[in-house]
């Protein structure tokens, strides 16, 4: 197995961030050198949610050839579902100070709650429909673009109109998602405050833990027959087809698949920023997803954990130093990577450790 | 009155062939019991006509192939080779026309994953395995069974699945090659890799495509023996350019057929087929 050195070296560090990150943050007094702000704690633990985003890009386009440029709307999904329940948790604190009304229903006068956010006051449900919104978007719109084969740059295509098309009808105030302003102001989860340190540490190992789960999870299908014959579709889906695989369902369940790991990923990002709005489903978002997954190496998972993290460390840096600049940044890194290092960070890495050792 | 419809008259089933399709027939019969070829023929193609744009792929082709026959079927570019597998296999659905696979399976109401699990295996014109897989995984894919998700994540390989896997390498000549990656593999072997993927697939009835375009004479050798011993076991139909391999294939029993715009020109053996006049304007003499 090619894929277990690099993906155990992940683990690993996967693991002492998840352990030292709380520890310098919570435990390390403030006046020391080591300790860690909390503003870094909820940075760090938002690029591990964008490196889970980046695996479930991978799965369907590193190992299963689909070009999903609409991975970012079950992301912002999953994150709607959580911030309807971060809302609810609001309570009588809003501005408005109405016990079920979100402050932006009632600046819209609206009189009762939306039949859609009921429900959302309890936890578990919110955390089903984390899963279960994202899971059918992509089963449905998946059932209809394999079934109908349409493959290629024309499902890319359609994946994008379908993020700008959810964009655009959550921009609308009357679909009662907070329109322009989307979520925020949150308060408490699970009666956590958010903006304690202790609660953004847990925050923090929770996506630590849901990184890694997902990591080994996907890991688990791409090495199982299933994955082989994922793989398969990928290189040769008519030769997949004619020895009787049934390739749109292998399709559509790795899209699902991912989708649900999106939507999950989306959950754990809204508590850590603190805000949510339609912004997210920009189609500009998936598109960097996929640069991300390149930029790392595509097909090997760890990869795009690679890729998520550094490019968006890059970002974060450029944006505060260079603003103007990031988006050509971005734009040149993708060309450096796809001229010289096809096969990512990773690979690249892979290849220079074997000719150092021979 | 064509061969089928005698054949179920005789059989007591008077059911038309041309007239639509009426469910139960099938219903009652899974695409997974496998053909009934109890009657010594395997496939049955009658009066299938295709057009694209007009133009006619197969015009009321009609084609019988027996059970353990090799059957070669040659014609020129355009004669319709092609298209009849894509009609076979579920690619292309026909205008008119019946197909069935044995007394049962009516091809044209089945989808290219079920036809595959009828046992209905394919070879493409250009060698296509895969080619990230290793020999070994190609032919594990390959192996006929229940092929759905649920079942492929936790599934692992049985004593006798490996067995048979390496049956199938000795077979096609590449055990050496197992562990190497498909795409390492020179034409020739990759053709080979393939024609194994159909047996892993357990077929009744082999459709093989220009096996041996681009391969070198040892090459060619190598392959005629693989398809004459594939025969008996299987029925397998070769679409072929090339005379002499078809000659060395067919031997000078073996039955030939002779396709030209779309349906049967001359069917015989290979030397019948080679005198007949019609045949030597359109394929023979230029």
């Amino acid at each position: 197995m090619r894929a277990d050195r690099g993906g155990n070296v992940f683990l690993g560090v996967l693991l002492a961030v998840a352990i030292l990150v709380p520890l310098l943050n919570v435990l390390v007094p403030e006046s020391s050198p080591f300790h860690m702000s909390g503003y870094t704690v909820t940075l760090l633990g938002k690029y591990l949610t964008y490196a889970m985003l980046a695996i479930a890009v991978d799965l369907v386009w590193g190992y299963c050839g689909i070009l999903s440029l609409g991975h970012a709307a079950f992301f912002a999904l999953g994150g709607y579902a959580m911030g309807m329940y971060l809302m609810r948790q609001i309570g009588t604190r809003g501005v408005y100070g109405d016990p079920v009304l979100p402050d932006f229903m009632v600046f819209l006068n609206w009189k009762e709650l939306p039949w859609f956010w009921h429900g959302f006051d309890h936890f578990g449900y919110a955390m089903l429909m984390v899963v279960l919104v994202p899971g059918l978007l992509a089963l449905v719109f998946g059932w209809f673009a394999f079934r109908s084969r349409v493959t290629g740059v024309y499902l890319s295509i359609i994946t994008q109109a379908l993020t700008y098309a959810l964009m655009l009808a959550f921009f609308r105030n009357d679909m009662g998602f907070g329109g322009n302003n989307g979520f925020t102001d949150f308060k408490e989860l699970l009666g956590f405050n958010l903006q304690a340190p202790g609660t953004r540490a847990a925050l923090f190992v929770c996506t630590a833990v849901a990184l890694g789960a997902s990591y080994l999870l996907c890991r688990y299908v791409v090495s199982s027959r299933a994955g082989r014959v994922v793989a398969a579709v990928r290189d040769a889906e008519n030769r997949a087809r004619f020895i009787g695989y049934k390739v749109e369902s292998y399709k559509l369940w790795v899209f699902v698949f991912s989708a649900v790991l999106a939507g999950i990923a989306g959950a754990l990002y809204v508590p850590q920023v603190g805000i949510i709005n339609p912004s997210e489903f920009s189609p500009v978002n998936s598109i960097e997803v996929v640069i991300w997954v390149a930029i790392g190496g595509r097909g090997t998972l760890y990869g795009a954990v690679a890729g998520a993290v550094l490019v968006n460390y890059a970002k974060t840096y450029f944006t505060a130093a260079l603003p103007s600049f990031w988006l050509y940044a971005l734009g040149a890194l993708f060309v450096l990577v796809t001229l010289f290092l096809p096969r990512g960070v990773v690979g690249a890495l892979g290849r220079w450790r074997s000719t150092v050792r021979a | 009155m064509n061969m089928r419809s005698v054949m179920r008259k005789l059989s007591g089933r008077s059911r038309s062939v041309s007239g639509p399709r009426s469910g139960p027939l099938l219903a009652t019969h899974a695409p997974d019991a496998g053909p009934d070829a109890s009657r010594g023929v395997m496939l049955y193609l009658e009066d299938i006509t295709v057009s694209f744009d007009g133009f006619r792929a197969l015009n009321a082709l009609t084609l019988y192939v027996e059970t353990g026959e090799l059957r070669c079927i040659i014609g020129p570019n355009g004669a319709g080779k092609t298209t009849m597998m894509d009609v076979i296999t579920g690619k292309t659905r026909p205008d008119t026309g019946s197909a069935w696979f044995g007394q049962t399976i009516d091809l044209l109401s089945l989808h290219e994953p079920e036809i595959a699990q009828a046992g209905i295996g394919r070879k493409f014109q250009k060698p296509t395995v895969f080619e990230q897989h290793t020999v070994f995984e190609n032919l594990e894919l390959a192996m006929a069974g229940d092929k759905s998700v649920w079942k492929w994540l936790t599934a692992k390989l049985t004593p006798q699945q490996l067995e048979r896997i390496d049956e199938v390498l000795t077979t096609i000549g590449l055990t050496e090659q197992r562990r190497a990656r498909a795409g390492a593999l020179s034409h020739g072997q990759k053709q080979w890799l393939e024609i194994g993927m159909l047996l892993m697939q357990n077929p009744q009835l082999l459709l093989v495509d220009e096996p041996v375009a681009g391969m070198t004479p040892q090459e060619v050798e190598r392959t005629a023996a693989l398809l004459t011993s594939l025969a008996g076991k299987h029925s397998v139909v070769v679409v072929e350019h090339d005379m002499a391999f078809v000659r060395t294939l067919a031997g000078s029993h073996g039955r030939v057929t002779v396709l030209h715009e779309g349906s049967v020109l001359a069917e015989g053996s290979i030397d019948e087929v080679q005198a007949n006049p019609k045949v030597i304007e359109v394929y023979l003499g230029e």
